[in-house]
């Protein structure tokens, strides 16, 4: 008999160790022998600390569990499925996770995510199996043909980055991956790292073997201690396993990998300044060109994707490329784990294809406000995505449909406020956060964030002084246009997005800052 | 040691020697100096740049680039609050309201009797699940005022 109580970081801030450990104890108490298993989290959140019990192959979950429910989950028998007010029946029958596509977290919750047998026999390595049947060409070929594209918020076709570095010529090339998830209101990068961490070193494996990379390099961001261990410990195996090393899988190929922590700076989630952070220095931006692709890291070669981005190679190389490609709608190919947070009655990890509308990602997979209140806008694509009001809620889950309202896939995450938001505020807060993680390299991000810091407490302040409307569209237009990296030039998404759509939050009627808008 | 006089390497200088012959092993070695001395002592710079060939400045410069390093030490416990978009969608506000009212202290700042420090954080990822505050690195989620002043009470914070 198997127990899964999750060992992700949030199930665990939740109070997952210490219901892990009740089991155990309640079990030794009463001499039943069980086995804990501790997965990933299923990314039904609002369930955490999310328990399931296993006989016969058949699953139960119970959730929300606290410590102290453990004692009364074995009075009633919860190891045989029995009733409880916190039973949720067959978890892959609980819609939120049956309506689901899940190609890239296929696994995630079901098994142990340290175990390099369970990880086979879930259907792990076939895609590095196939891999080392073909040409580097060939799997760059495959991996254009499926339309992949970043998923770290740029969005970019993986297949043409991936060529760029395969006709690089060097003695060196890299693969790095960008593990820095610092958007908040995304947790998708730490919930793969945590919950199947065999999949990213598979992918990245498969990314070397495509580009003639032999040596990468995770770059994990620090808040992620959790994800960090698990890491450690699954590269080990990994090494161990034959996976990682000079002799991937007996094929007389190699690719060594390791794993490099970040030391809190967001700017370091742009991929230029990731690698000088990755050589060791200031998290400067390089401008571009040169690319990474061309000139990366230590000036070689380097493929820089994002977690999901790698993650998502195995499945494509297992179940072709064709198969991913019939997913989702337009240009926007396969499927998107979408992280739903802040208000709303269902938070969690949502991993759908292209083409969904927010709407029912809010309401149906949601649930709608936590509050109860109204659901007066959400934020989408990460701190520096815009704030879209419920008019538009209409508009589906696609790079170009979403860049038509001037929204951003980013990396997936939506927040959602109530009515009680004040955008206005949110605004003001976009400009602080710039101006606090600014690497300081380019003017209008390191001087434009602190004096739109400035001009918005003015117009918080409620004076309506002439003219400061027009400065801060005229301040964001050149944030827009002249920065050198994401960081200052989307800066201005969530504020604008405020003042186009909420401009009483800023005091102001819509015929006032409608004209103003007109060029940005 | 000839003379008699014992060379003690202390740990700091292990940690040199170790992350020093890697290309790209200042960061890691100041990880590795705050994970055992809470801080990077400003006093022991000038060795830190020599192992990595490096300027004082460069290393200064690299140093307070990132939010994780400091130069001074901290208090007892550090507590730490998320401040981004998700957490404050579901009332971080009020949590962070209660912490610099109960501990009487900015962001940045140690408690007068050194017990405790309060930083702000950009994220922990416990988005679905906030408001988040770590303590001393252990991250709780779904924080409301009450539940945080608890949380200050067992570390011995009173008033």
């Amino acid at each position: 008999m198997r127990v899964y109580v999750p060992r992700d970081f949030s199930a665990c801030a939740l109070g997952a160790d210490e219901v892990a450990r009740a089991i155990e104890r309640e079990a030794g108490r009463r001499g039943i022998t069980l086995e804990l298993v501790r997965n990933g989290s299923r990314g039904l959140y609002w369930l955490e600390p999310f328990v399931e019990v296993e006989r016969n192959g058949e699953r139960v979950a119970y959730g929300p569990v606290s410590e102290e429910e453990v004692e009364s989950l074995f009075d009633q028998n919860f190891l045989e499925g029995k009733e409880h007010p916190a039973r949720q029946g067959n978890p892959e029958e609980i819609p939120y996770l049956r309506r689901q596509t899940r190609l890239v977290f296929r696994r995630i919750g079901k098994n142990d995510p340290l175990s390099l047998d369970e990880y086979r026999k879930h259907g792990g390595l076939a895609g590095l199996a196939r891999a080392l049947t073909l040409s580097s060409q060939q799997i760059v070929e495959e991996v254009t043909k499926s339309g992949l594209r970043g998923r770290g918020g740029a969005g970019f076709p993986t297949g043409i980055k991936w060529k760029t570095t395969l006709q690089a010529v060097d003695d060196q090339k890299y693969i790095v991956c960008n593990a820095d998830e610092g958007d908040s209101g995304t947790f998708s990068d730490r919930m793969v790292i945590e919950g199947d961490p065999f999949l990213l070193i598979e992918g990245m494996t498969i990314a070397g073997l495509a580009v003639g990379a032999t040596e990468g390099y995770v770059y994990l961001r620090s808040e992620y201690p959790l994800a960090r261990r698990i890491f450690e410990e699954a590269l080990e195996r990994a090494r161990a396993g034959g996976i990682l090393g000079k002799d991937i899988l007996g094929s007389g190929k190699s690719f060594f990998l390791n794993l490099y922590v970040g030391a809190g700076a967001y700017v370091c989630g742009e991929e230029t300044s990731l690698l000088e952070s990755l050589e060791g220095k200031r998290g400067m931006i390089r401008p571009r060109p040169p690319l990474p692709a061309v000139h990366g890291l230590w000036q070689k070669p380097t493929v820089v994707n994002n977690v999901i981005t790698l993650a998502s190679v195995p499945g494509i190389l297992a179940d072709g490329a064709d198969a991913y490609a019939q997913l989702g709608v337009g240009r926007s190919k396969g499927t998107l784990p979408v992280q739903l947070s802040g208000n709303l009655r269902r938070p969690g990890l949502v991993e759908v294809p292209f083409g969904i509308t927010l709407e029912e990602l809010l309401f149906d997979y949601g649930g709608g406000t936590a509050s109860g209140r109204p659901l007066k806008a959400i934020q989408i694509g990460g701190p520096l995505g815009p704030y879209l009001p419920s008019s538009l809620f209409h508009v589906t889950l696609d790079y170009e449909e979403l860049a038509k309202v001037r929204g951003i896939v980013g990396h997936g995450g939506i927040v959602a406020f109530d009515d009680t938001v004040n955008l206005g505020e949110m605004a003001r807060y976009a400009m602080e956060f710039c101006a606090e993680e600014s690497c300081g390299k380019c003017t209008p991000c390191r001087i434009g964030s602190t004096r739109g810091m400035e001009l918005m407490d003015k117009i918080l302040s409620g004076k309506k002084a002439p003219g400061s409307i027009q400065l801060l569209v005229d301040l964001c237009d050149v944030m827009i246009n002249a920065s050198l990296c994401g960081l200052g030039g989307m800066t201005p998404f969530p504020v604008l997005s405020g003042l186009r759509h909420f401009p009483e939050d800023f005091g102001y009627a819509k015929e006032e800052v409608e004209p103003l808008l007109q060029k940005v | 040691m000839e003379n008699g006089k014992v060379e003690r390497k202390d740990e700091l200088e292990d940690i040199l020697q170790s992350f020093s012959r890697l290309a790209n092993g200042l960061i890691p070695a100041f990880h590795a100096i705050q994970d055992r001395y809470g801080y990077v002592p400003k006093e022991r710079l000038p060795e830190i740049a020599r192992a990595f060939n490096l300027s004082q400045a460069d290393v200064y410069g690299v140093l307070t680039f990132y939010h994780d390093f400091r130069l001074e030490p901290v208090g007892r416990h550090v507590v730490s609050v998320c401040r981004a978009e998700a957490c404050q969608a579901n009332g971080s506000a009020a949590v962070i309201d209660r912490l610099r009212r109960k501990l009487g202290v900015d962001f940045g700042k140690t408690t007068t009797d050194g017990e405790v420090t309060l930083l702000p954080t950009y994220c922990f990822g416990n988005c679905a699940c906030g408001p988040s505050v770590a303590v001393d690195g252990k991250l709780y989620g779904r924080m409301s005022a009450e539940r945080v002043e608890r949380i200050l009470h067992g570390l011995g914070v009173s008033a």
